[in-house]
């Protein structure tokens, strides 16, 4: 993890010879990069995309606002649903933790039910089910269940690793000092593990915005949705392609600012003194966390 | 329940394809992993910042996003393929990416005097990656690998939405004929706790031959 960026990356510093390979080898891959760029240059021309009419949209401001509108409410359904799922996620890992045995037995269940369910069949599901069983509640908040659902299950999981990889000494210490079980967690654990946890909950936070794009199928009118209309719009010469590009672009836009702040946060932690554990970072991270807590049946870190 | 039992063939079939997209994906997803991985940590720049775009990039656009760009959009452009191999496609691609992810961490927990003893005998670059780094580096990281492989079964659902009837499409298309939602959908929903199990079952005695701890 911690190899320069630049220079070589396995092994040492190359020679005089290896130099030379790494500089043919570059520029080969550089010749037949310029050879794929232009096939599809060549390809997207003669199939008409690059004509005026297929952009012409992109610089009315009607149309974007439209594509905005999409993204608010992607953000909208987004942030509520990772509060909500945050908020299910403690009580879950809570749950799944507490010296009540039927508690845990519930919370368990819940979890690797929902973590092992794929978030498309909960949103069709609840978005034929509560319509027809007095929940007519609009495709805003049936997608906010879905994604909280499933959200609120996989950061159950993560929570429950992060406590668990804390050292058992630190619960001891507290309940030797007496405090209560509650106030060794508010007061010990839970602010030591959570420091732990902020890139594996992010991880899944980035995951639960693109998720939101499942919305699609109930229909919520979000990002995705609206690129597909803008798309098939006949009156801009239905740029179906660059509509998607556009919607793609977008969401990658979201999604590196978010890790971004994140990122920053962690850093500021650390610089602020407070970061002493140290945190989970990764796939392998979460991994280490999850084999010292005796892994669960059904785990996935942060790919759906 | 007697709406599922009466349709258990259909539900045999979409497990079928749903396992079929699932493993042709999962090997497609770790050779283009390994690829990407080799790419990233290779002394040749241009090669590791396509490594380092291609994870960016496919990592934050939705799955789904990416299934219509290959369905529908490439089709604007003339390439066309069925259903199916579109799901294999961009199933393989997105989790590709995470495989990459997961096998460069995996190489960074290769001790790296081997390497520079390797290289020291003599060993060319991607001898020293495909011989001693790559095996030692995959061993390293089998669970996170099956998790990709779970999230993998989970997300090829989305294959749904451009109308390829797996477990999901089956569950939705068995809705529309019989108008049980409820217990169609749990018909469905015990298949994907079967797939999700068995896996984790067959990952967990993989994980006790092949995991190597250090």
């Amino acid at each position: 993890m911690k190899r320069a960026p630049s220079g070589p990356v396995l092994g040492d510093d190359l020679g005089p010879r290896a130099r030379r390979m790494v500089n043919v080898v570059s520029a080969v891959v550089l010749v037949i990069l310029a050879a794929l760029l232009w096939t599809a240059i060549q390809r997207l021309r003669s199939n008409g995309q690059l004509t005026a009419d297929k952009w012409r949209w992109f610089t009315n401001v009607k149309v974007q606002r439209f594509v905005l509108v999409g993204l608010l409410d992607t953000v909208k359904v987004a942030v509520v649903a990772m509060a909500l799922s945050l908020t299910v996620g403690a009580l879950l890992a809570l749950g799944r933790i507490a010296p009540q045995r039927p508690v845990r037995l519930v919370a368990t269940v819940v979890i690797e039910f929902f973590r092992a369910m794929p978030l498309l069949l909960l949103i069709l599901f609840i978005g034929l089910t509560f319509p027809t069983h007095h929940l007519p509640l609009g495709a805003f908040w049936y997608l906010v269940i879905g994604l909280t659902a499933y959200n609120g299950a996989v950061l159950g999981e993560v929570f429950r690793a992060g406590i668990a990889s804390l050292d058992r000494g630190q619960t001891e210490a507290a309940q030797a000092l007496g405090l209560r079980w509650w106030q060794t967690m508010r007061l010990v654990v839970v602010p030591q593990a959570l420091r732990r946890m902020v890139p594996a909950i992010v991880s899944q936070l980035v995951t639960l915005l693109k998720d939101t794009s499942l919305g699609f199928v109930l229909p919520y009118e979000e990002l995705l949705r609206r690129g597909r209309e803008l798309g098939q719009d006949f009156t801009l010469h239905q740029p179906a392609l660059q509509a998607l590009i556009e919607v793609a672009v977008l969401y990658a836009l979201v999604n590196f600012t978010l890790s971004r702040v994140a990122h920053r946060l962690e850093l500021h932690q650390r610089r602020s003194g407070r970061g002493s554990a140290p945190a989970v970072t990764g796939a392998l991270e979460m991994a280490a966390l999850d084999a010292r807590s005796a892994a669960s049946a059904v785990s996935g870190t942060g790919v759906t | 329940m007697n709406a599922v039992l009466s349709h258990l063939g259909d539900y045999a079939h979409g497990m079928e394809t749903t396992v079929v997209l699932t493993l042709v994906s999962y090997l497609g997803a770790f050779a283009i992993g390994l690829a990407v991985a080799s790419c990233r940590v290779s002394p040749v720049p241009p090669l590791r910042a396509i490594g380092t775009l291609y994870i960016d990039v496919v990592r934050n656009v939705p799955l789904l996003v990416q299934f219509f760009i290959f369905f529908f959009g490439l089709t604007k452009v003339g390439i066309r393929f069925s259903p199916f191999t579109t799901s294999i496609i961009v199933l393989s691609m997105y989790h590709g990416a995470f495989v990459g992810e997961v096998v460069r961490a995996g190489v960074n927990t290769v001790d790296k005097g081997q390497i520079d003893a390797a290289r020291a005998l003599g060993f060319t670059f991607p001898a020293v990656l495909l011989l001693l780094v790559l095996p030692q580096a995959v061993r390293s990281v089998v669970q996170p690998l099956g998790n990709v492989f779970i999230a993998l079964i989970k997300n090829s659902s989305v294959a749904y939405t451009i109308s390829v009837v797996e477990l999901t499409g089956t569950a939705d298309r068995l809705n529309s004929e019989l108008a049980r939602a409820i217990a169609v959908f749990t018909g469905a929903a015990i298949g994907y706790l079967v797939l999700a199990l068995a896996s984790a079952f067959v990952l967990r005695q993989m994980e006790k031959r092949l995991a190597m701890v250090r």
